[in-house]
């Protein structure tokens, strides 16, 4: 770490005007000797680091702690747990439960992210121009994200609900068969996926219509002028210029729904057997879902899902930076 | 013309965000549908029946959790805050070494699963003692709201004019002066969306209720709703009655707060 106060400093607007960054002294690469105003920044910053100390390296440090031994509830009463090395991780790759989960991840996540962008998008490109009451309307579309999780999921389980269901009511009105949403494990995890949906639209929403709000007019109007009609404007101007908010969007999406726990919980807790148990509900499961916790494996699979989620993050912060850059 | 056009789109509009919000009018709806009514078919489109039991189920037997709820909800927001707009200033103003590291870090934090989280607690609370208390909750749930108010105070900091600054270090204010009299309430927007944000992760929060507080005398409203579905699953009025409860402090917050919520959401949120 080279960066200095100063380089931080340079965001700021009035940089390079003498004595315009106060809270820089002259010659503040003195390393030994923080001035006071270090000192300050330091003080300031203490609880927060305090913090981060206390509720997040230290529970992932235990986390981690559990993954490389065999706890179970004596064990952790008494604080005698075996040491086992990477057994638990080696008995998480080889479970029957591993493929399942992992498939059902991939398909949980990318099934999601693509109908919550791509229905976020047109909604996002369908209220940008402006008509009565649109701004009302969009704000309507952000209820389902506010809602609490276990509310929306315990609604879209009842509409779901195989014999009173109000889904299905609908179906068998137009002739069609009852369908067993969350009872089959041939649907269970399409039902989950759908009430994922619906609540992701929202943040996809707002998010790319305030990219699109960033285009500028001129660019439509320019295309306008050439004959480009609504579908080519889209396709030649909106797209490519909204794609590094797209970008950013989906990363951020796939980060979130791939620690979903609470709303596959509530509708199916992973079943019926694993057929919708991700792994995020592998770990809850193992560790809470059941009379008799397992906490090793499941901190092995919390661990895994770690890896994977950073990975992705960093895709994201690569992006990010590069966006920045550019602009 | 265009103004034809214009109408055609509301009408689309109303047809969207019908169909949107059909799960959460349903809600609305089966909370007020008699009990008898509940397995009809066709089902009962409308309440014109309505019945008020599953609302006074709600107000005999859930308003400890909405309490317990509201208290968590408020302890997540003061300690969100208390921490994370100190840490603002810091990062923004006063040049924090290593500011960079931390801000990475952050970001880092918000990409942890709260499974994950949840099971470290778990562990730690178990030593300290802390399974089943509200203080243990509410720490819990900050940790989905810190760095996001780290983050989105040191944006809006970093924003503020040096010659205000200035003007109070000539005037001989110190940090903590300059902190408390121009850069907080300056920033009383963000600290509004921070907020609102903090309290509405720790209010819907079912991940860390589930697992720190399962034996605990004091269970939030989410807690209470799913053993509710658990014990009793034909009593779907009242679970939605207790569901549209659950959902007032939103839809407050959305009413009266709705431009911070959209600043939040832009500002890179996150939804746990």
């Amino acid at each position: 770490m080279t960066s200095t106060p100063t380089d931080v400093g340079s965001r700021g607007t009035l940089r390079g005007t003498a004595g315009t960054t106060p809270a820089v002294p002259p010659g503040g690469r003195r390393r030994r000797t923080p001035s006071p105003s270090q000192w300050a920044a330091v003080g300031f910053a203490a609880p927060l680091l305090v913090y981060l100390v206390l509720f997040y390296a230290y529970p992932l440090w235990r986390n981690i702690d559990l993954s490389v031994h065999d706890y179970t509830i004596r064990a952790f009463v008494q604080g005698d747990a075996e040491f086992v090395g990477l057994q638990n991780y080696v008995d998480v790759f080889s479970s029957a439960t591993f493929p399942t989960a992992l498939w059902n991840t991939l398909v949980f996540t990318f099934g999601s992210i693509a109908f919550q962008f791509t229905i976020g998008l047109a909604l996002a490109v369908f209220f940008r121009s402006s008509f009565r009451l649109s701004g009302t309307l969009r704000a309507m579309f952000l209820v389902p994200w506010l809602l609490p999780l276990i509310v929306s999921a315990s609604t879209w389980a009842w509409m779901l609900n195989s014999e009173n269901g109000v889904v299905n009511s609908v179906i068998t009105a137009f002739g069609g068969e009852q369908i067993n949403w969350l009872t089959s494990p041939d649907t269970a995890l399409l039902s989950v996926t759908i009430a994922n949906i619906w609540l992701g639209i929202p943040f996809n929403l707002v998010i790319l219509y305030s990219g699109l709000q960033n285009i500028p007019g001129e660019v439509y109007e320019a295309a306008a002028l050439d004959g480009a009609g609504a579908w080519r404007q889209f396709w030649s101007v909106t797209f490519p210029l909204l794609r590094p908010v797209s970008a950013i969007t989906i990363l951020l999406g796939l980060i979130y729904t791939l620690k979903v726990v609470d709303v596959i919980w509530v509708m199916t807790t992973g079943g019926p057997g694993d057929s919708s148990t991700t792994l995020a509900i592998w770990s809850y499961r193992e560790a809470f879902g059941t009379g008799q916790p397992d906490f090793s494996p499941a901190a092995a699979v919390g661990n895994l899902l770690i890896v994977i989620a950073l990975v992705f993050g960093f895709l994201h912060l690569r992006l990010q930076h590069r966006q920045e850059a550019s602009s | 013309m265009t103004e034809r056009k214009v109408w055609w789109k509301t009408a689309l509009g109303l047809v969207f965000t019908a169909l949107m919000l059909f799960p959460v009018y349903w809600m609305v709806n089966v909370s007020f549908t008699q009990t008898r009514d509940l397995r009809a078919d066709p089902p009962h489109w409308f309440p014109w029946d309505p019945t008020f039991e599953g609302y006074e189920a709600v107000f005999s037997q859930q308003l400890p959790a909405l309490g317990t709820s509201l208290l968590i909800g408020l302890g997540s927001v003061i300690l969100t805050v208390v921490i994370a707009a100190p840490a603002g200033y810091a990062l923004a103003l006063l040049h924090l070494r290593g500011g960079r590291t931390l801000n990475f870090l952050l970001l880092v934090a918000q990409m942890i699963p709260a499974v994950v989280m949840a099971m470290g607690f778990y562990a730690v609370y178990n030593n300290l003692g802390l399974l089943n208390t509200v203080p243990g909750l509410i720490v819990a749930d900050s940790t989905v709201a810190v760095p996001f108010g780290v983050l989105l105070f040191t944006a809006f900091m970093a924003g503020i004019p040096r010659e205000l600054l200035q003007a109070a270090r000539v005037d001989g204010a110190g940090p903590w002066r300059t902190f408390v009299s121009i850069v907080l309430p300056v920033s009383r927007n963000s600290m509004l969306t921070v907020s609102l944000f903090a309290f509405l992760w720790a209010w819907s929060d079912f991940i860390f209720a589930s697992t720190l507080n399962r034996n605990g005398d004091l269970i939030p409203i989410t807690l209470s709703i799913y053993n509710y579905i658990g014990n009793n699953t034909t009593q779907w009025n009242a679970i939605m009655a207790t569901a549209v409860v659950a959902s007032i402090p939103a839809s407050i917050l959305l009413v009266v707060a709705q431009r911070y919520v959209a600043a939040g959401v832009t500002a890179g949120a996150v939804k746990d």
